[in-house]
C-alpha cells in the first residue's frame, strides 16, 4: 500500500502535535498524578479480574464443553471477600483523595494573593500592585499563588489542567485556590462550568515567568496605582470616611486594623473579619451591624462593581491607622464640597 | 436437539406453528383500543414506541455534536446552536429515554407477569402516566421547535433564571410533567409488588428483575418530587424573581445544585437499577443456573437505592462546600460503589459451572458487565476528593457517565428487548444479524468513549464548542466511534421491525427460561394467565423447569 508523502507528512505532524498526557507544571501535579496512577492500577486490576472470570467461565463452561449445569446457591465466604476487598480499596482511595483535596485547597501562609473576576465570557485578573489583565495571568515560578475569585454573573469554573487545579467561581461569594508553578511556560486556562454562548471562548493562558522576568513584567504593566490605593480613592469618593472616620463620635465603627480581628455583632454573634465578611458588610450592611452601632448604613448592592469591591477590600486590609482617613475628610470638608457628593459606580 | 449444540433456543416446528389465536395484540382492534387501553402490555408497547422515537431524536443531536467536534474550530454550527444541541441531547436522553427506558417498557410488560398478576395495581394510572409522559414530551418538543433551550440538562441557576433567553420555562415544565409519569409508574410498581403477588410468590422467590425495579421505584417516588419542586422554583425565579437562588435577592446559588442533585444523583440509579435486573435474568438464563448469591444481589439493589440518596453533594466538591461535608459525601460515595462491585462478581460467578450459550441477549449482558465495570471504577476516581478536582467538568466525567448510562443501561435495555422480544411479539429476531449488531455496538461504544477519558485527563472541558488543536486526534477517534455506534443502534431498529412480520414463531419458551412469563403463551393473553399460578419453586429453578417439561411431554404424549 502506498501513502502519498503529503498525507504521510500531515499524519506525522498531526500525531506528534497531539497530546496524550498533560504537563506536570505545578507542585500539586505529581501528587495528583500519583493518585491517578493508583486509581488506574485498581481499574486495570479490577477489569482484568472481571474479564478473566467472565472469559474463563465462558470458555470453560460453554455448553459444548459442559452440557449440564451444576446448580450452586452462592457462597458467604466469596460474598464477604468481594465486599471487604473492594471496600478496603475504596477506603484507601477515599483517604488518599481527601489528603490530596486538603493539599490542593489549603494555601500555604506565604501565598501571594491575586484576585480573579469571572464574567461572561472573560477572566479578569487583578494583581495587588494594580496590574490588570484579561484572559492572561502572569505569575512567578516557585512562588505559591493564591487566587481569590468571584463571578459577576453566572457560575464559572477556573481550571488550569497542567497544574491539576480547578475551582468553581461563584456569583456573590469568594472562592479560593492556590498553586505553585514549577516550570516557566504558558498553560491553558479553561472555564469548565457551562456559562452560556461563548463558554468555550472563556479561555486564557497562564504565563509562568522566572522571578527576573516576572519583576520586569510587573514593572512594565503597572497602572501606577495599587489595588489598595484605588480602594482608598473609592473609599473617599463614596463618602465612606464620613462615618467610618475613626473619631470617637463617628456613626460607624473604625475600620483601622479591623481585618483579621473578631467582631461582635448586634445579634451577639462573633465573626472573623475576612475578605468575604468585608464584601458582605458593604453590600448587605443590615445583616452585619457591629455591636454598639445603629443600623443606618445603606446597602451598596448594585452600586459598586466586583473590581471596586476588591479595591475596597484590599484597602481595608491594608488600613492600619485612621490618620489618612481623617486627613482626607478634613481636606474635602475644607475644600467645601469639591469632592463628588453622590456615590457613583466606579470602574477602575 | 443434541446435547453438544451451542444454543438453547428451542422453537416450535415452523411448518405447523402459528401465533396464538387470542392474544393481547389482537384482543381489540383499532387505534382507539390502544389509546384507551388499561392493559400493562399494551401500555408497555406504547412506551416502547415513544421512547424509541425520542432515542432517535436524542441520537441525532449526539451525532451533530460529534460532527461539530471533528475539528477544533467552531465551524459546523453557531455556538448557541451547539449549546442547544447538547442541552437537548441531555434533556431528551435522560428524561425521555433513560428514566422510562427499562421500567416503563420491559418492566411494565413483565412485572405483573413475573409475580403472577393479571395487571398492575392501577391500570388507569398506568395509562395516565403514559399520557403524562407524552404531555411532558410535547412540552419539550415544543421548546425544541420554538428554538430550543441552552441551559444544559442541569438547568443550572443563575444561568437558567437570569441569563438564558431560550425556552427554559417550556422545557422545565416538560420535565416537571414527565416527572409525574415516573412517580406514577414507581407507585404502581410498589403497590403491585406488595399486594398482587400470586400465592406462593414470596419476596425471596421473586425474580431479581422485580427486586431491582422495586428499588428503582422507591427512588422514583421519593426523589422525583424534589426535582419537581426545584423546577417550579426555577420557573418562579425566572418569571417573578422570588429570589430563592439569586444572591442579590438574598438567595443561595448553591441551593439549586443541592436540590437538583438530590434528585439527579438517585436518578442515575433509577436508570441503572432496572438494567441490572435485566442482566440478572439474562445471565441466569444463558448460564442455565440460579443467579449466584440471590439474596446478596437482591439486597445490593436495595442498598444502592438507600445509599443513593446520600451522595448528591459529590457533584459539588469544587464548589466550596464545607470540608466536613466533602469528607462525608466522598466516604458515602465510596460505600455506594461496594454493592455494585458485589453485583458484578455475583454475575460473573453465575457463569461458574453453568452451561453457557451466547445468544444476543447474553452478548449484550457480557458487554454490560465489562462496560459497567469500567464505568463504576472510573466513578471511584471522581468520588476520590482530590482527584475529582482535576477531573470534574471535563470529558472524563462525560466518558464516565456514558460508560454507565450507555455502556451499562443502554446495553441492558437492548439485551432486555432482545431477550423478551419473542414474548412481546411472539416472533424471534434474526439471530446472526443481531449478534453482529451487538458486536458493532460494543466496538463503536469503546471507540467513542475511551478517547474521552484521555481527553478528560488532558483537561478538555465538557460542553465546549471549540477546543485547542492538540486535542483533535482523540476527538476524531471519538467521532469515528460514534459513527460505528450509530450503525449498531440503527440495525436493531430495522431487523426488529422486520421480525414483526417475518421472524420465526417463538413458541412459549424459546430460551427454556424459568420465569413465570415464559410459562404462558407468546404473545400473552390480555389477562396473562388462564388461571392464577400457584408458585412452589424458587426463582431460577432449572430442575423444576426440567421436571415440568418432562411431565408435559408425558401428559401430552
Amino acid at each position: 500500500m502506498h501513502i502519498s508523502p503529503v498525507l504521510w507528512e500531515f499524519l506525522v505532524k498531526w500525531l506528534t502535535n497531539s497530546a496524550l498526557f498533560p504537563a506536570e507544571a505545578s507542585t500539586i501535579a505529581p501528587w495528583a498524578d500519583a493518585l491517578y496512577f493508583f486509581l488506574l492500577l485498581i481499574t486495570i486490576v479490577g477489569l482484568t479480574l472481571v474479564g478473566t472470570l467472565v472469559f474463563g467461565f465462558a470458555i470453560r463452561y460453554r455448553k459444548e464443553r459442559n452440557p449440564v449445569a451444576t446448580q450452586i446457591e452462592g457462597s458467604t465466604l466469596l460474598e464477604a471477600t468481594w465486599t471487604i476487598i473492594p471496600l478496603a480499596l475504596f477506603l484507601i482511595c477515599f483517604v488518599w483523595g481527601a489528603l490530596l483535596y486538603f493539599r490542593i485547597y489549603n494555601p500555604p501562609p506565604n501565598a501571594m494573593n491575586i484576585y480573579v473576576v469571572g464574567k461572561q465570557w472573560m477572566w479578569k485578573a487583578e494583581h495587588p500592585g494594580g496590574q490588570h489583565e484579561i484572559n492572561t495571568l502572569h505569575v512567578p515560578v516557585g512562588q505559591p499563588i493564591q487566587l481569590t475569585m468571584i463571578s459577576q454573573d453566572v457560575f464559572h469554573s477556573f481550571s488550569i489542567p497542567d497544574f491539576r487545579i480547578k475551582r468553581e467561581v461563584i456569583p456573590g461569594r469568594y472562592s479560593t485556590v492556590w498553586f505553585e508553578a514549577t516550570t516557566p511556560g504558558t498553560y491553558h486556562i479553561f472555564c469548565t462550568q457551562y456559562c452560556g454562548t461563548k463558554h468555550s471562548g472563556m479561555i486564557g493562558e497562564v504565563t509562568v515567568l522566572t522571578p527576573e522576568d516576572y519583576k520586569k513584567w510587573t514593572e512594565g504593566s503597572t497602572s501606577g496605582m495599587s489595588l489598595a490605593q484605588n480602594g482608598e480613592r473609592l473609599f473617599a469618593s463614596m463618602g465612606c470616611n464620613a462615618c467610618h472616620s475613626g473619631n470617637s463620635a463617628a456613626r460607624g465603627p473604625s475600620l483601622a486594623g479591623v481585618y483579621g480581628s473578631k467582631l461582635t455583632l448586634t445579634n451577639g454573634s462573633q465573626v472573623l473579619v475576612n475578605e468575604a465578611y468585608l464584601r458582605d458588610a458593604i453590600l448587605n450592611p443590615s445583616q452585619h451591624i457591629t455591636a454598639g452601632y445603629a443600623p443606618i448604613m445603606p446597602t451598596y448592592q448594585g452600586q459598586i462593581s466586583e473590581e471596586g469591591l476588591i479595591d475596597l477590600v484590599e484597602y481595608l486590609k491594608s488600613l492600619k491607622t485612621n490618620y489618612r482617613v481623617q486627613q482626607t475628610l478634613t481636606t474635602s470638608e475644607s475644600n467645601n464640597q469639591s469632592a463628588p457628593a453622590t456615590p457613583e459606580v466606579v470602574k477602575p | 436437539m443434541s446435547a453438544t449444540s451451542s444454543t438453547i433456543v428451542s422453537l416450535p416446528d415452523q411448518k405447523t406453528a402459528t401465533l396464538p389465536k387470542k392474544n393481547y395484540i389482537n384482543a381489540e382492534d383499532g387505534l382507539m383500543s390502544w389509546l384507551t387501553t388499561g392493559d400493562h402490555k399494551r401500555i408497555a408497547m406504547l412506551y416502547l414506541i415513544s421512547i424509541t422515537f425520542f432515542f432517535l431524536i436524542g441520537g441525532i443531536f449526539a451525532g451533530l455534536i460529534r460532527l461539530e467536534l471533528l475539528t477544533p474550530q467552531p465551524d459546523l454550527v453557531a455556538s448557541d446552536t451547539y449549546n442547544k444541541l447538547f442541552s437537548m441531547h441531555g434533556i431528551v436522553m435522560v428524561f425521555l429515554f433513560l428514566v422510562p427506558s427499562v421500567p416503563a417498557t420491559v418492566g411494565n410488560f413483565l412485572i405483573p407477569i413475573m409475580i403472577g398478576a393479571k395487571d398492575l395495581a392501577f391500570p388507569k394510572i398506568n395509562l395516565l402516566s403514559w399520557y403524562l409522559y407524552l404531555a411532558g414530551a410535547g412540552f419539550i418538543l415544543a421548546a425544541m421547535i420554538l428554538g430550543g433551550v441552552d441551559t444544559g440538562w442541569t438547568f443550572t441557576t443563575p444561568f437558567s433564571t437570569h441569563f438564558s433567553n431560550t425556552h427554559v420555562v417550556t422545557a422545565g415544565l416538560g420535565v416537571f410533567i414527565a416527572g409525574f409519569s415516573s412517580i406514577f409508574t414507581g407507585l404502581n410498581f410498589i403497590v403491585t409488588i406488595h399486594r398482587m403477588r400470586a400465592p406462593g410468590m414470596t419476596w425471596f422467590r421473586m425474580p431479581l428483575f422485580v427486586w431491582s425495579n422495586y428499588a428503582a421505584s422507591i427512588l422514583m417516588v421519593l426523589g422525583t418530587p424534589v426535582l419537581a419542586i426545584t423546577l417550579v422554583l426555577v420557573v418562579l425565579e425566572r418569571t417573578i424573581h422570588i429570589g430563592v437562588f439569586d444572591p442579590t435577592l438574598g438567595g443561595d446559588p448553591l441551593l439549586f445544585q443541592h436540590l437538583f442533585w438530590f434528585y439527579s444523583h438517585p436518578a442515575v440509579y433509577i436508570m441503572i437499577l432496572p438494567g441490572m435486573g435485566v442482566i440478572s435474568e439474562v445471565m441466569s438464563t444463558f448460564s442455565r443456573k440460579r443467579v449466584f448469591g440471590y439474596t446478596a444481589v437482591a439486597f445490593s439493589s436495595v442498598a444502592i437505592a438507600l445509599f443513593g440518596f446520600f451522595v448528591w453533594a459529590h457533584h459539588m466538591f469544587i464548589m466550596g462546600v464545607s470540608n466536613y461535608s466533602a469528607l462525608v459525601f466522598s466516604l458515602l460515595t465510596m460505600l455506594v460503589a461496594v454493592p455494585s462491585a458485589i453485583k458484578v462478581f455475583n454475575w460473573a460467578f453465575t457463569m461458574q459451572k453453568g452451561s453457557i450459550t451466547f445468544e444476543t441477549p447474553m452478548l449484550y449482558a457480557l458487554a454490560f458487565i465489562g462496560l459497567f465495570t469500567i464505568g463504576g471504577l472510573t466513578g471511584v476516581f471522581l468520588g476520590s476528593l482530590g482527584m475529582d478536582i482535576h477531573l470534574t467538568e471535563t470529558y472524563f466525567i462525560v466518558a464516565h457517565f456514558h460508560y454507565v448510562m450507555v455502556g451499562g443501561m443502554l446495553m441492558a435495555f437492548l439485551g432486555g428487548v432482545h431477550f423478551w422480544w419473542p414474548k412481546m411479539v411472539g416472533r424471534m429476531y434474526p439471530e446472526s444479524l443481531s449478534k453482529l449488531s451487538a458486536v458493532i455496538t460494543f466496538v463503536g461504544f469503546n471507540l467513542t468513549f475511551m478517547p474521552q477519558f484521555i481527553l478528560g485527563y488532558l483537561g478538555m472541558p465538557r460542553r465546549y464548542h471549540s477546543y485547542p488543536a492538540e486535542y483533535q486526534v482523540m476527538n476524531v477517534l471519538s467521532t469515528a466511534g460514534a459513527t460505528v455506534l450509530g450503525i449498531g443502534f440503527l440495525l436493531p431498529l430495522i431487523y426488529l421491525a422486520w421480525s414483526l412480520k417475518y421472524g420465526a414463531i417463538a413458541g412459549n419458551n424459546p430460551w427454556q427460561a424459568t420465569g413465570l412469563e415464559w410459562q404462558i403463551q407468546s404473545p400473552p393473553l390480555t389477562e396473562n394467565f388462564v388461571e392464577t399460578p400457584i408458585v412452589t419453586q424458587e426463582a431460577y429453578d432449572y430442575e423444576w423447569l426440567a421436571h415440568k417439561t418432562e411431565q408435559e411431554v408425558t401428559t401430552v404424549g
